[in-house]
């Protein structure tokens, strides 16, 4: 699998090498780079969304280019190097595992600024940038307590990065904040992209009792499955309604296209700093999907949870918090957990009958 | 501990785990079934996952264009083959060396297929149906597993057991045999060895393009670049596995199948099994099978195929 990526992003380089130098230089040239492919209808799909807006709103200002699949660890830092040496004045990795591969390359390339998605290392020339996807979690958390008839979530996972235990923990909130007793089965895939695999973790979800599914994973087959076995389901990501018309009930989306279009009029206008952005449902970064499939009472509390989210009335990650094994957790934000709490999360709260791999 | 055994073995003996199995094992059990004949005649492609992703994007292509299941996989069935062609093309026609042009056509197939499935990203099909017969499919436990499964389950058992009856039973398998073990000798016996080789590589694309198929028109009926996720190199292993023999073929697909959904079973389970170790599993199997095998060659038999990989000029 490895082998041919390598060989595979090799052949893409070149032949994408070739296409940089036809253009004007004035452009600014925006880089983007991927670590599934723009049609997964999940992550990586929703930040091509967010290019394309940037692209639209400045115009001929911008120039942009993408390379998608390229695999997540030191193999990176060959493709980001690339659209570094190609005249990219502004890159953005759009990946946990782009991390040190990005800093690598920054500190080569001291006048080209790099955006790293959902890290939490920064350089002069390096911002991050993240979603706080936990907020629409916790409202995913909420709705799952009110429609769940055996009170057990079924959660596909792919690696035990912050984001996502935070997201695990946000749900767990969420829904013990409506029924205490409500449990969550977990299974690991190992995997952001495995559309069978997603599958196969779904039924397995279901017959092992859980009868709403939600994931951290990039395709829309557990979904589909619910669909397909009459449960729930939240989408990920991206809207996911047409692959469970009757099975979804919201999805946590991301809209990166504001984010996208101020970081390259920042550069433009020469006003580019390194800082961390942390959006959510307030800044328009994470937006829900319609709430469907659910009763009118249940859709209200959604809708208020999420106006309370929004005007920092309610912070799902508000104290106190015991954690799994019953200590009550240092709470360094005031009356909720701080960012770097959550960033760099690596415990569940209590009621998650689940131990985090390799933990 | 006896109670964790008790979950583990009710939890194997559940007819959604088996059903679960089966829909996991078919589809490296086609791309296998196909590679053990290409490399029986003597011939290592290693581009199988390419082959399948093009079965997955023309499969749904044509389902999606046409409406019908059926057309669907005759489209993955032609696109793998097509693709095989270009195999074929430079490992028996140009004589290329067969690892390169293997990976060569991986990355063509993954490429190639993105291409022509983009326009069908987010499309729905109505999943490949399942059989239904009156009284059968309603028997409790064995009903749904026997006699509800779609057209591609039963046709890939049918079609490893043709593979068998082909290479044991007939002489045009025995010819088959003989090209993959000594291309030499074949030849000079009169036996078209690129022929034969071509028609055997022609095979393994339908396969693997059949393979994609069902991902695409029955496993997760829709279609995503890069969604055979890796499957094609299990196959290949898998053939390893089975020391190239079609029985042995079975119960390493269904065992590998099986493995891997354990390992996701077993996680909510909580019973301390560590998934990584589950993950890894059908891969250690086929390390032990290769050991085994390699102290075994030239007393059982059992071994890869003498000429597999070799190249071929005639009359050299």
């Amino acid at each position: 699998m490895k082998k041919w990526n390598i060989v595979a992003m090799a052949a893409v380089l070149a032949a994408a090498g070739l296409t940089f130098h036809a253009y004007a230089a004035d452009k600014l040239k925006v880089g983007f780079i991927y670590t599934g492919p723009i049609g997964d209808l999940g992550w990586s799909y929703q930040h091509d969304i967010g290019r394309k807006a940037m692209e639209k709103a400045l115009g001929d200002k911008v120039e942009s280019t993408y390379l998608e699949n390229v695999p997540e660890g030191p193999d990176a830092e060959r493709s980001i190097e690339q659209l570094a040496r190609t005249g990219h004045k502004l890159i953005f990795t759009t990946s946990f595992g782009f991390m040190e591969p990005t800093l690598k390359v920054a500190a080569k390339y001291p006048n080209v600024f790099f955006e790293h998605a959902t890290g939490f290392k920064r350089a002069k020339n390096v911002s991050t940038y993240a979603a706080r996807f936990y907020e629409g979690r916790y409202i995913q958390g909420q709705i799952a307590a009110k429609v769940s008839k055996t009170g057990i979530i079924g959660y596909i996972v792919s690696f035990p990065i912050p984001e996502v235990i935070s997201n695990i923990n946000a749900t767990m909130l969420g829904a013990q904040s409506i029924n205490p007793n409500m449990k969550v089965k977990i299974i690991w895939v190992n995997s952001w992209f495995d559309p069978g695999k997603e599958a196969d973790a779904a039924k397995t979800l279901i017959d092992q009792g859980a009868d709403i599914l939600t994931q951290h994973t990039d395709s829309p087959a557990a979904t589909q499955i619910a669909e397909q076995r009459g449960v729930h389901s939240f989408g990920e990501s991206s809207d996911m309604i047409k692959f469970g018309p009757k099975a979804q009930l919201t999805a946590d989306t991301d809209y990166w296209g504001g984010y996208y279009t101020k970081r390259a009029k920042d550069v433009l206008d020469g006003k580019w700093a390194s800082e961390d952005t942390w959006g959510g449902l307030d800044s328009g970064m994470v937006v829900m999907a319609p709430y469907t499939n659910m009763p009118d009472d249940v859709k209200k509390m959604a809708m208020d949870t999420e106006a309370a989210i929004k005007s920092g009335k309610l912070h799902p990650f508000k104290c106190p918090i015991t954690d799994q094994d019953g200590k009550t957790v240092e709470c360094k934000g005031g009356d909720h957990l701080d960012p770097g709490q959550i960033l760099s999360m690596n415990w569940y709260v209590k009621g998650i009958d689940d131990k985090i791999p390799g933990k | 501990m006896l109670e964790s055994l008790t979950q583990i073995f009710s939890l194997i003996f559940s007819v959604s785990f088996i059903l679960t199995v089966i829909t996991a094992s078919t589809p490296l059990l086609l791309a296998a079934s196909g590679e053990l004949v290409v490399e029986r005649s003597g011939v290592l492609n290693l581009g199988i996952e390419g082959m399948m992703i093009m079965g997955a994007a023309c499969g749904f292509a044509g389902a999606y264009l046409s409406d019908s299941t059926l057309v669907g996989a005759l489209c993955g069935i032609v696109a793998g083959a097509a693709l095989s062609t270009v195999f074929a093309f430079l490992t028996l026609g140009l004589a290329v060396n067969q690892v390169a042009a293997g990976l060569a056509l991986t990355i063509l197939g993954v490429g190639l297929s993105g291409l022509i499935g983009a326009g069908f990203v987010g499309q729905q099909i109505v999943q490949a149906p399942r059989l239904y017969l009156p009284v059968l499919t309603d028997l409790p436990v064995v009903g749904r597993i026997l006699f509800g499964e779609d057209a591609f389950v039963y046709f890939s058992i049918a079609l490893i057991i043709g593979i068998w009856l082909f290479l044991y039973r007939t002489r045009a398998g025995l010819v088959l045999r003989a090209v993959g073990d000594n291309h030499i000798s074949a030849h000079a016996l009169g036996y078209p060895v690129l022929r034969i080789r071509t028609l055997a590589v022609l095979f393994g694309g339908a396969c693997a393009g059949l393979a994609g198929a069902f991902l695409s028109l029955s496993y997760t009926p829709f279609f995503i670049p890069g969604m055979t996720a890796g499957r094609g190199w299990i196959a290949l292993a898998l053939v390893v596995f089975a020391s190239w023999r079609p029985g042995r073929l079975v119960a390493g697909a269904y065992l590998f199948g099986a493995v891997s959904i354990l390992g996701l079973a077993l996680q909510p389970l909580q019973l301390g099994v560590p998934q990584q170790l589950m993950n890894s599993l059908p891969y250690l199997a086929t390390v032990v099978v290769l050991v085994l095998i390699s102290r075994t060659r030239g007393t059982a038999g059992s071994a890869a195929p003498a000429s597999l990989g070799v190249v071929f000029v005639p009359d050299r």
